[in-house]
């Protein structure tokens, strides 16, 4: 399959269904170039899905795509493949693909009903930008015949914060939009915050997009639990110690990367929550404190 | 010779109750031979019926379980059974009862004890012998089941009981039967730390025992000295060259007849550990490499003969050395230099070897960085790293601690080295290290510690109190224009001189840590620890 291809089946998973996760779209199509791969060895097939990775990195920058990426590799050939056929081999990996995407598929749903339970009846949330996380976990809420209003902040320069309000207006849950420059102001209001993330790091802190991290500093100076959703296909093999440490390639959009060359004249599109400042997190392997996503972590990748 | 001798018996005097065997031993212990067989034997059932005399408040079930072990242990050989029988009476014994028990045993007289001893050991022996299949379990449950029955007791470790009269007397008779020097502490000690040793360097712990008669092995005792003296110093060199002084031991070892080598040679081990602990307290590093090596060489099959047995521990021991420390070095360095970025100015305190290496090899992969070094006295370790770092070319500043809030502003990152990661993530290093994270933290920057996976032990501490070291006090005597302040600090009664040794940091100043598993934040020491032992 060729690369060119790889990338337009994952830009059509996006456009046929925009509420999956971009992680669970990369992997469709890492599966699709899995089946149709042509290679003799399995050396060989290692490097061209790990080529295929980088090549859907640069296609969309997030985190997920990245960490998603490196775990279905891990996943698939985790397994004892001592199969002395190539082709046997290579069924035993489709079918734990399979089974993975089937696992991480359910994992949205998962979070949301963990989360659903820590809104209390008249809680007052606020949330940043865009997250189909944090938009399941509402959605659970409210089914649950809960009572809650939503703050969103606009959350430039794309404003998927407005996108966001619509989807909960449908929904019919009571909805305002806040300016990015509004988190201190509206803080006090609030009982608490919830968040998703597009990376989970080895800390324990999220990547996520910008104005997280004011949003996180603000809720600490005012009391107020600071909740991170995210599924565990997010966890991430990087320990950034501030800021500046995070990869270029994650901060910037990709067509970004390519075209310009100063980038310090650029917006940075992500930015680091470290994990002093998270209450909790609700993955879809249950509720973990900061310190804990370690050990899932070293779990997940040893 | 003769001067050691009256020493010896005298100190023998000293103590209350002796037994008058101890006199032969001492006298064994004169001609400068080891003890035979049958003198440790004896010294050993009568330790234990001292010990079961203790018991007797402890209430039947435990006494009863013992002396069937000792009737079903009696008639196999005593020197094989004596290590795992000494371990069982010894947890249950501990710190407790002894002083109610010794105010109640000179009442008695010594004959009285022991023919009612023996008397009860009859009748009970007599009841056991129906309950014979039950020995062979509950000589193996026996320790599971002594901490159920009994209140939990704790064993603190001798050294950093110091001030507890009886621990003193307890070290220094286990001292005397593996024929170690007792090493005394000198000057005045500060009240918060009396429950440490203090020892001065001008009397190394070799003045009294004589370098030809000696039980303890000459690599071992010139191992001591360096210690003591401070020629050998830092964490992984100490534990290095503990290994190859073992290394040394193994090859000059030979199986007296009649014995295995799994059991004897731990057992030969014991006497030159309390040697070095005496000259110097073990590192936590020191501790888990000799855990290691003593299971290696009780795992050692009883079939394998002699000289392949200690091929294969050299072998073991090298290959220890080479991967938790060398490769893990190489490891760690790895992960660290994906840190380093161009422009970086990273400070760094004292002389660790691993920070070292660290800079040097990513100076060698062209990172543009610089260095500033911090120091403190009365070590002045700095200075050594300073030495190492600019030989390479690397550009280096260098203050004193004192300075430190000052040229913070500057730093992007601090590297520091870590002596031992304790279990609750806090990080034991050399005094000062707390220091320098704390002000990082006021200042906002990243805090890297950096150790290697075979310093993690799983003692838990919260403050630098609890358990730590105290050096020579006289190392904070200067001479400076002439003039030596605090020359005669000893006539001073109000004056104490503190030299202290490590301190702990708690793991909120700590943002990472590496080591060679990987990068980890200082929470995930237990993490680890886990992980280890399920792979051994």
């Amino acid at each position: 399959m060729e690369e060119a291809e790889l990338v337009e089946y994952f830009r059509a998973q996006i456009r046929e269904d925009p509420d999956v996760a971009s992680a669970v779209a990369a992997i469709r199509s890492l599966l699709k170039f899995l089946k149709r791969d042509q290679s003799e060895t399995i050396l060989g097939l290692r490097e061209n899905m790990t080529k295929a990775i980088h090549r859907l990195e640069e296609t969309d920058s997030s985190v997920a795509v990245s960490s998603g990426g490196e775990l279905f590799l891990r996943f698939i050939s985790l397994t004892s493949l001592e199969h002395p056929d190539l082709s046997q081999c290579k069924n035993v990996m489709i079918e734990r693909g399979e089974l993975f995407l089937k696992k991480i598929s359910l994992s949205r749903g998962k979070v949301g009903k963990l989360c659903h339970t820590f809104i209390k009846d008249g809680a007052k949330i606020l949330t940043h930008s865009s997250s189909r996380v944090v938009l399941k976990v509402l959605e659970n809420a409210a089914a649950d015949n809960k009572r809650f209003t939503v703050y969103v902040t606009e959350s430039q320069p794309d404003s998927a914060g407005k996108l966001m309000a619509q989807k909960l207006c449908n929904l019919n849950i009571p909805v305002t939009v806040v300016l990015d420059a509004a988190v201190g102001y509206i803080m006090e209001k609030v009982d608490l915050v919830i968040v998703g993330a597009e990376g989970v790091v080895e800390s324990g802190g999220v990547i996520n997009k910008i104005g997280t991290y004011q949003m996180a500093v603000c809720s600490k100076a005012h009391n107020k639990p600071f909740y991170v959703v995210a599924e565990s296909f997010k966890f991430v093999r990087l320990y950034p110690l501030n800021q500046q440490d995070v990869p270029d390639r994650f901060k910037y959009k990709a067509d970004i990367l390519k075209t310009v060359k100063d980038l310090n004249q650029e917006h940075p599109m992500i930015d680091y929550t470290p994990p002093s400042l998270i209450t909790l997190l609700f993955t879809d392997l249950g509720v973990l404190t900061p310190s804990a996503v370690s050990d899932e972590l070293i779990k997940l990748y040893l | 010779m003769a001067d050691s001798d009256g020493r010896q018996v005298v100190s023998i005097n000293h103590s209350t109750e002796e037994d008058v065997k101890l006199q032969e031993v001492v006298q064994a212990k004169c001609e400068g031979k080891e003890l035979t067989k049958e003198e440790k034997q004896r010294l050993r059932k009568e330790k234990k019926q001292h010990k079961k005399n203790k018991k007797d408040d402890r209430g039947p079930p435990e006494k009863e379980k013992e002396k069937e072990k000792a009737s079903v242990l009696a008639p196999s050989k005593p020197a094989t059974q004596s290590p795992a029988h000494k371990a069982a009476p010894v947890p249950v014994n501990a710190s407790a009862s002894e002083s109610p028990v010794a105010a109640e045993k000179p009442a008695k007289s010594k004959a009285e004890q022991r023919a009612e001893r023996r008397a009860r050991q009859d009748t009970e022996r007599a009841s056991k012998q129906g309950k014979k299949e039950g020995g062979q379990q509950s000589a193996s449950s026996k320790p599971k089941a002594t901490p159920n029955e009994l209140q939990p007791v704790k064993r603190l470790p001798e050294h950093i009981q110091v001030d507890d009269p009886a621990a003193l007397k307890k070290l220094a008779k286990k001292l005397e039967r593996q024929q170690v020097p007792l090493r005394s502490d000198y000057g005045y000690k500060v009240s918060l730390f009396s429950h440490l040793h203090q020892y001065s360097r001008k009397n190394p712990p070799t003045q009294q025992i004589s370098i030809p008669a000696t039980v303890i092995h000459p690599s071992i005792v010139r191992l001591g000295l360096q210690y003591s003296q401070g020629i050998i110093a830092g964490s992984n060199a100490r534990s290095v060259a503990l290994l190859h002084a073992f290394k040394q031991v193994i090859q000059d070892y030979s199986t007296p007849p009649n014995e295995e080598l799994s059991r004897d040679l731990v057992n030969k081990l014991s006497p030159y550990i309390s040697f070095l602990s005496q000259c110097r307290p073990l590192s936590a590093s020191m501790g888990n490499a000799i855990k290691y090596i003593k299971k290696e060489i009780s795992n050692i099959p009883s079939q394998c003969k002699e000289e392949e047995a200690k091929r294969r521990l050299q072998e073991c021991i090298d290959s220890y050395i080479n991967e938790k420390i060398i490769l893990a070095s190489e490891a760690i360095s790895k992960y660290a230099i994906e840190k380093i970025s161009d422009g970086d100015v990273i400070l760094v305190y004292g002389c660790s070897s691993l920070v070292n290496h660290i800079l040097c090899e990513a100076f060698e992969k062209q990172r543009k960085f610089r260095v500033i070094v911090v120091d403190s006295r009365p070590r002045l370790e700095g200075r050594e790293a300073l030495r190492r770092l600019v030989k390479k070319g690397i550009r280096c500043t260098y203050v004193l601690i004192s300075a430190l809030s000052y040229i913070l502003p500057e730093v992007s990152k601090v590297f520091l080295g870590a002596h031992a990661l304790l279990a609750n993530g806090y990080v034991m290093s050399r005094v000062g290290t707390s220091q320098i994270a704390l002000v990082a933290k006021a200042y906002n920057v990243p805090v890297l510690v950096c150790c290697e996976t075979y310093k993690f032990c799983e003692r838990v501490q919260t403050d630098s109190f609890e358990s730590n070291e105290l050096d020579d006090p006289d190392d904070l005597i200067v001479t400076r224009n002439g003039k030596t302040h605090l020359e005669n600090w000893q006539t001073v009664k109000s004056l104490g001189l503190l030299n202290l040794v490590y301190d702990v940091t708690p793991p909120d100043f700590v943002d990472l840590v590496i080591t060679d598993l990987g990068m980890i934040p200082c929470t995930s020491v237990p993490v680890v620890l886990r992980v280890k032992n399920v792979d051994q």
